[in-house]
């Protein structure tokens, strides 16, 4: 479980986020919702370390981030895997050299067990048969499963993904959600994801946190959001006719459920 | 007085980054896999371009002095003499470290802002690892063995190109072009050339990762910092020119 309480992060003379409390829990989706340049990738970065907070804390399962020192926040990034918005794969390394980069840098395996380790990891993000490639070489959406593979490779705790299917078509953002999801429930890991993909929101979020104006708004589930009162939630998510449309087939059925 | 505090400014984060990149690495294997690597990158692949600048210019410089030196009471072997002393003591060392930070460090801080901008950086931090020790140590070290080599070829190609303007024009003989270059001969000035490349090989290769590393923005900042770089690394070898001129030969 990762707490976060009352965080502030400003730059220069801009404050983003104006104390942010939020819960993101073990075994679940969490997602950080909010429009674009709301400070979702900003809250991200105080929450794995890149960056440090005005004030505020931020605790690991009761341990505090910012009060660390730097041997316990570097055992602690062993526990982390994260997604970047661009996959950020290494360009000079090959697919299996990417998968097998953390194990290289920080297990004590041997080159066998590493290299059976990353063929686990790809298999496991449907990824065959492109070991020997280079990131160049193929698709965004295989760049995102390497780049999941590889932050899966440690078998982490917690794993960060920032808008995880930016700039990928339909069909293949959601095989990635699903992989996200499964992966979560099955190593029981805190997933926290990114997006203002409303596919995501409505499909995997199991606990969202939506941003607005740097303060959280709102705080649900993808089930209730059809009952969220906050204007700015609904402005933000039932935006298009589509999810209008989504959002009225929602309540209809959830009527017709309860009159049974 | 603006220019002067971001100078100091420039050069404390410089200060800063420096003492992260001189840590002890994490793992040694890969860093020393990187150390090969970048070796055959920066070092090998230079060998090409050094020898034939070289050579190039090893052939005007003879040409040049000869034409200085058409004056009856100079020896004739002295376009051989000249033409050893300007290579050896500025143009295999200083000018070829300059042609250096245009290759090499372009190179370099293009990669290092790319690997920024493109959130490598940031994936290499994440997973625990020391990003300045881990890319730039090994670019650090590779030139720095390497350089005493390009150094040495780079000589050895200029009194070639002095030598063969001996041998295909009629400019001065080979014998007398021979006598010259081996006359009075001074063993320090080959290893004054020596020791100011190492000094500027470390110039070329930090101060290009430090601008390729707090690169902020796109591929156009990207291009920005490659330029910024060899302006950069370009006025601080003729610094240290000058100041390792002063206290090495005099
Ligand atoms: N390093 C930085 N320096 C100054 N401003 C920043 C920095 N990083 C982000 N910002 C600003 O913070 C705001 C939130 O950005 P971001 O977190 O990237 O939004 P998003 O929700 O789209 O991920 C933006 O207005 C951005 O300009
Ligand atoms: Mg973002």
């Amino acid at each position: 479980m990762i707490e976060v309480k009352n965080l502030v992060k400003s730059f220069e003379d801009k404050t983003v986020l104006y104390g942010i409390d939020a819960t993101f829990l073990d075994g679940k989706t969490n997602l950080i919702i909010g429009q674009s340049g709301s400070g979702k990738t900003v809250l991200m970065k105080n929450l794995i370390g890149l960056v440090t907070p005005d004030s505020g804390k931020i605790l690991y399962d009761g341990r505090d981030l910012i009060t660390m020192s730097a041997s316990q926040k570097k055992s602690l990034r062993t526990e982390i895997g994260m997604l970047f918005q661009g996959s950020a794969l290494f360009d000079n390394e090959t697919v299996l050299g990417n998968v097998m980069f953390p194990l290289k840098m920080f297990s004590d395996m041997t080159p066998a067990e590493m290299r059976d380790r990353a063929d686990f990891c790809l298999e496991r993000v449907n990824l065959k048969g492109a070991h020997h490639k280079y990131p160049a070489e193929i698709s965004g959406g295989m760049q995102k499963r390497v780049a999941i593979a590889r932050a899966i490779a440690l078998n982490p705790k917690y794993l960060f993904c920032d808008e995880p299917n930016s700039g990928l078509d339909p069909q293949t953002s959601i095989l990635i959600d699903e992989l996200l999801w499964d992966i979560t429930h099955e190593y029981n890991i805190t997933t926290i994801i990114n997006t203002h993909d409303m596919n995501s929101v409505l499909g995997i979020g199991e606990n969202i946190v939506f941003i607005s104006k740097g303060k959280v708004d709102w705080v649900g589930t993808k089930d209730n959001i059809y009952h969220a009162e906050s204007e700015n939630l609904n402005d933000f998510v039932f935006a298009t006719d589509l999810f209008r449309k989504v959002k009225k087939a929602a309540l209809l059925l959830e009527k017709e459920q309860q009159r049974r | 007085m603006l220019f002067l505090t971001s100078c100091l400014h420039t050069f404390g984060q410089y200060a800063l980054f420096m003492k992260r990149v001189l840590t002890k690495p994490d793992r040694w294997r890969e860093s020393a896999k990187r150390y090969v690597f970048e070796i055959s990158k920066l070092g090998i692949d230079s060998i090409p371009l050094v020898i034939v600048i070289s050579l190039f210019i090893g052939a005007v410089i003879a040409i040049q002095m000869q034409i200085n030196f058409e004056n009856p009471l100079l020896p004739t072997y002295t376009v051989g003499l000249a033409t050893r002393d300007v290579l050896l003591l500025e143009f295999s060392s200083s000018i070829l470290c300059l042609i250096l930070a245009g290759k090499v460090g372009s190179n370099i801080a293009s990669e290092i802002g790319t690997m920024r901008v493109t959130e490598q950086i940031d994936a290499l931090e994440i997973m625990g690892v020391n990003s300045c020790n881990f890319i730039v140590l090994p670019k650090i070290l590779a030139l720095l063995t390497f350089i005493p080599v390009l150094t040495v070829f780079s000589m050895a190609s200029g009194l070639i190109g002095g030598y063969l303007i001996a041998q295909f024009t009629d400019i001065i003989t080979v014998a007398n072009y021979i006598y010259g270059i081996q006359t009075m001969f001074v063993e320090w000035y080959v290893w004054y050339a020596i020791i100011k490349s190492l000094f500027f090989s470390v110039i070329i290769t930090s101060v290009a990762s430090f601008y390729g590393y707090y690169v902020k923005g796109g591929a156009l900042d990207v291009g920005k910092a490659s330029t910024n770089s060899v302006v950069a690394s370009s006025i601080l070898i003729l610094l240290m020119d000058v100041l390792l001129t002063k206290l090495l030969l005099q």
